[in-house]
């Protein structure tokens, strides 16, 4: 798939800890096409955040080991001089964080950090940057703007900072933003904005967009494509549709059973994965979901506890990693 | 008018025009208080015995605040709470203790809100040693059987927090609060620290108790579909006051307050084509600042219904039929009988 | 903010006076009789009584604070008649040992003290930032361990013991530097730096080595925050987020250390300005233990009190200026 805009190959990510190695990233193979949305879903220890800031470059080079290759427009990130890769950062590729007080810095005004943004990339002057600050400031939808971007971040709100938070990484026109858990840190219905604000950015600039989140809901009205992360691994990839409706992996089922839906029957009974998330230090053995999953039994043999499923074709542009798409018996 | 708040012995918590204001003063070597953060402002609810009522809304509307006035934690301006038809809001705090046998509460962060430094097993009989209650058969083998209820293993018992993770911590906090089987307990957010997957099973274990001990649960939260699964009764803030409360079915079918019409229109489903498909109402702007609302109804700044009365007049919480109670002037569908 | 500065600076005024009292109240309880002190060798009870009368002892302690608070604004005259002495305003007491009086003692004394102060300030200031930050940077490092492990010996080092031991290196056995003899830098500039350059530095590494720690675990507390990400996502190179990013995030507990310590300095490093022969403040405080001049102690002891006092008000400006939401109170 050379048409891919961003290829992620056999991505591995692991910290050294005085407990052992944690192995965050366990060989993950994902591409996106240009102008896409992809949602990665997962949980806490997923690896879907260490996925995002492995793209963006923001592990710390001394205490992670990295491997693998990511491609961006057919620019080895893993591979290219480190200079290269920082200007990228912030002009080619921008990311938004979860919690967009704590994202940006309390000391400076609003404006003065867009117009860092800007001058980093751009070859401007601090007027010509200003004007660019408040123009991207408008487009977010910030009302007033000429007077917002004299403002420091704790006289907004929390919708008005993730707004400067998407305009300060759409400032210099990247082509791919990555949003790690846009609006987790957000009142419900300042989420609806936020989400709304994203989607009307991407018609307008066609940006490749990778939304990182837990929220099912957010994947279901954003993504054309969802990558459902476990353990470190991909464990389903498809598109929106495939995924929500004929989800192929046990462990997407039992994500999509074990959330209570607006929509759903009053008495809806709720069906949850029963234990913890695996330990990223001493993964289980064989299926990293096994001792999970509850339909294993379907599968003959010990093949779940032993041998590691590949992430297989499970339909038209689907893929899951389950040994019942292979061994199952129907 | 009959009173909708009126008495019923049925009640384990009844609030009455509940306040609690707290004073703004300003830095400095000599502070003054120069404002009134009002995060109750005049809420009247009752929790049904063995019944769960869900209180929803947005951060800083009074949610939390309400729940832990309930239990006396936090200071009641005006107003009174009474439970089991008794008056505790001017309980001293040698009085309060008795209460906490009857009324306890579970915490959203299931990290902060144990003692790192006690063991499960001192966490969990803490509410035995405090109330000087020896239970039958003894603390230990309570303890276990508290630890085996809530899904924990009992051999873990001299175990630390730390050695947990979320979904269990969350399971330590309740095991600790059902210890003297209260009649009341107030959860606030307990699921929205956890991974989806571990929130489902916290629900289902609360559910399971409330079957096996018929406790009442106040239910606080922001997310409307973990309300509508949990509770019979749902009470929407904003800003301090309740603008909606009606029962669980008649408020998710028929909403007639435009925030709470808005609030969920604004959560998506998890459904690409029914989310597609739904009607979306997105408010613009943020919930208002409790320091300073805005005049007349507080809604009204971002309200898609509002009118000139709307910005003047403060509407009151008013019977639309069936128990269901809007504070709107012109609420989403008016009565269909008409009650004067 | 010029709101915030007056009002603090009103504050600053009722502590300076409230301090005034505290002192004066302190040092009146002390069971020395001072009429005998300042009586001289040759004493007899006439003049220690008249020296009573002279001095307003034999009025109560709140006339006597009346007599020194009114003192510093309009001057006092103590005695009557030809042996009458003249303190003009602002009078801060007056010396019977030395017969000076006592704010012209602490002036005279003032410019070593600051000069001493500035400079070891400046050293340690630089000198223990850029350690902690280096040492942040390498964190678990080889340079980190180093810096760590030096910092916690130079932390635990007495002074007067290091002091000591540098000028029996420095001076006598290897004779680098001539034996100190303080001139002002307006008269003899090169005198002055060889006898400054000693002091300063052992006052810099004792300093330093705190201002390393503080810096080091404010550097590694910053670092972590999530705008030194966004910092790093925005594609800032490394040297500047750590310069104006977390540097400056990390500022605000250094400037009240800076304040305080440099504060403390200017009232006199009394135990380092006696071990390098010093003519500074500590110099005279511990000449007027030795012996004993009750006014000298009270003039000095406000006076590194009035510094400390100012600094807290600088410092506590400093935060507003560095943190904006300090500002909004």
């Amino acid at each position: 798939m050379s048409h891919d805009f961003l290829q992620i190959n056999d991505l591995r990510v692991s910290f050294p800890t005085d407990d052992g190695v944690v192995r965050a990233v366990s060989g993950l193979t994902l591409s996106v096409g240009r102008g896409e949305t992809l949602a990665i879903v997962g949980e806490s220890g997923s690896g879907k955040s260490v996925t995002a800031q492995a793209i963006m470059g923001l592990l710390n080079p001394l205490a992670t080991e990295i491997d693998g290759r990511i491609l961006l427009d057919g620019v080895d990130l893993l591979a290219c001089d480190p200079e290269h890769r920082r200007s990228m950062r912030g002009s080619a590729m921008a990311m938004i964080f979860q919690d967009p007080l704590s994202s940006l810095h309390p000391f400076y005004r609003v404006g003065d950090q867009l117009i860092e943004a800007v001058r980093i990339h751009q070859d401007v002057t601090k007027k010509e940057a200003r004007t660019q600050a408040i123009d991207g400031l408008r487009r977010v939808g910030i009302p007033d703007p000429e007077r917002r971007v004299d403002d420091y971040p704790h006289q907004l709100s929390g919708g008005m900072r993730q707004r400067v938070m998407i305009a300060m990484a759409l400032i210099n026109g990247p082509q791919l933003l990555i949003a790690d858990e846009p609006t987790t840190a957000l009142d419900v219905t300042v989420q609806a904005q936020i989400t709304d604000l994203m989607m009307d950015l991407q018609q307008q600039t066609g940006t490749t967009m990778i939304v990182i989140t837990h929220d099912l809901g957010v994947v279901a009205e954003m993504a054309d494509h969802v990558c459902v992360m476990y353990g470190g691994r991909v464990v389903e990839y498809g598109t929106t549709d495939a995924v929500y409706y004929r989800p192929s992996m046990p462990y997407t089922r039992g994500l999509l059973a074990s959330v209570p839906r607006l929509d759903g029957a009053y008495d809806e009974h709720l069906d949850p994965i029963p234990g913890n998330p695996p330990s990223l230090i001493r993964p289980p053995s064989g299926c990293v979901f096994h001792p999970r999953c509850r339909e294993r039994e379907a599968v003959p043999g010990d093949l779940c506890s032993t041998v590691e499923p590949d992430l297989v074709t499970a339909g038209p542009d689907h893929r899951a990693r389950c040994h019942l798409l292979t061994e199952g018996t129907p | 008018m009959s009173d909708p708040t009126a008495t019923s012995s049925q009640d384990i918590v009844e609030v009455d025009d509940l306040r609690v204001h707290f004073p703004v003063r300003s830095r400095g070597l000599f502070p003054r208080v120069i404002g009134q953060v009002k995060a109750v402002d005049g809420v009247s609810l009752r929790i049904p015995s063995g019944q769960t009522l869900g209180l929803v809304g947005e951060s800083g509307c009074g949610k939390s605040t309400t729940g832990r006035a309930i239990l006396r934690l936090a200071p009641i301006t005006s107003g009174s709470v009474r439970l089991e038809g008794r008056d505790v809001t001017e309980l001293t705090r040698q009085q309060l203790r008795p209460l906490r046998r009857e009324a306890q509460m579970i915490f959203q962060d299931p990290f902060t809100s144990l003692n790192p430094r006690q063991t499960v097993g001192t966490i969990i009989a803490a509410p035995f040693r405090i109330q000087g209650v020896e239970p039958p058969g003894g603390v230990a083998s309570a303890v276990r059987e508290l630890m085996d209820r809530v899904g924990l293993n009992p051999e873990h018992v001299n175990r630390y927090p730390n050695e947990f993770s979320g979904g269990q911590r969350q399971r330590i906090g309740i095991a600790r609060a059902i210890a003297l089987r209260p009649r009341l307990i107030i959860c606030d957010e307990p699921v929205s620290a956890l991974d989806v997957s571990i929130q489902a099973q916290i629900l289902n274990l609360l559910a399971g108790l409330q079957d096996e001990f018929g406790m009442s649960y106040l239910f606080i939260a922001h997310d409307l579909a973990v309300v509508r699964h949990v509770a019979q009764r749902v009470a929407v803030m904003y800003l301090g006051r309740i603008v909606e409360s009606a029962s669980r079915d008649e408020l998710f079918s028929a909403p007639l307050h435009p925030y709470t019409f808005a609030l969920m229109s604004a959560i998506p489903v998890p459904d690409p084509v029914a989310q597609a498909a739904r009607e979306r109402i997105v408010l613009s702007g943020d919930p208002p600042s409790p320091l300073d609302p805005p005049p007349g109804c507080a809604f009204h700044t971002r309200c898609f219904k509002a009118q000139d009365r709307c910005r003047s007049d403060a509407p009151a919480l008013r019977e639309m039929g069936d128990g269901h109670q809007v504070a709107c002037h012109f609420p989403m569908a008016e009565p269909a009988t008409d009650p004067h | 903010m010029a709101a915030y500065i007056i009002r603090r600076v009103l504050i600053m005024l009722l502590l300076l006076l409230l301090l005034t009292l505290i002192v004066f109240v302190l040092f009146s309880l002390l069971p020395a009789d001072v009429a005998r002190l300042t009586c001289g060798k040759i004493c007899t009870d006439q003049t220690i009584e008249l020296n009573r009368i002279r001095l307003g002892l034999d009025k109560s302690v709140f006339e006597q604070y009346w007599l020194f608070l009114s003192a510093l604004f309009v001057g006092r005259t103590y005695g009557i008649g030809d042996g009458a002495i003249v303190c003009e305003a602002p009078c801060l007491g007056w010396s019977f040992t030395k017969s000076e009086p006592v704010l012209e003692l602490i002036l005279q004394r003032l410019p070593t003290t600051i000069f001493l102060a500035l400079g070891a300030f400046v050293l340690f200031l630089v000198g223990g930032v850029l350690l902690g930050v280096y040492s942040a940077l390498k964190r678990g490092g080889w340079q980190d361990r180093t810096i760590t492990s030096v910092a916690l010996i130079g932390y635990s080092l007495p002074s007067f013991f290091f002091g000591l031991v540098v000028i029996y290196f420095v001076i006598i056995r290897w004779q680098v530097l001539p034996f100190p003899q303080y001139e002002h830098p307006w008269d003899d500039p090169v005198q002055f730096l060889q006898t400054m350059i000693l002091p300063w530095l052992v006052l810099a590494i004792l300093y330093a080595a705190f201002y390393t720690r503080l810096t080091r675990s404010q550097m590694l507390e910053t670092l972590g925050e999530d705008y030194i990400r966004t910092a790093r996502a925005k594609g800032l190179p490394e040297r500047t987020v750590i310069r104006k990013h977390a540097l400056r995030a990390g500022l605000t507990p250094i400037v009240t250390a800076a304040g305080l310590d440099l504060a403390g300095l200017l009232g006199g490093a009394i135990i380092l300005e006696a071990v390098f022969s010093l003519p500074g403040l500590g110099g005279l405080a511990i000449s007027s233990v030795v012996n004993p001049d009750q006014a000298i102690l009270v003039g000095i002891t406000l006076v590194t009190a009035t510094f400390i006092i100012v600094a807290n008000l600088i410092v506590d400006i400093l935060y507003a200026v560095i943190d904006p939401r300090v500002r909004v109170a």
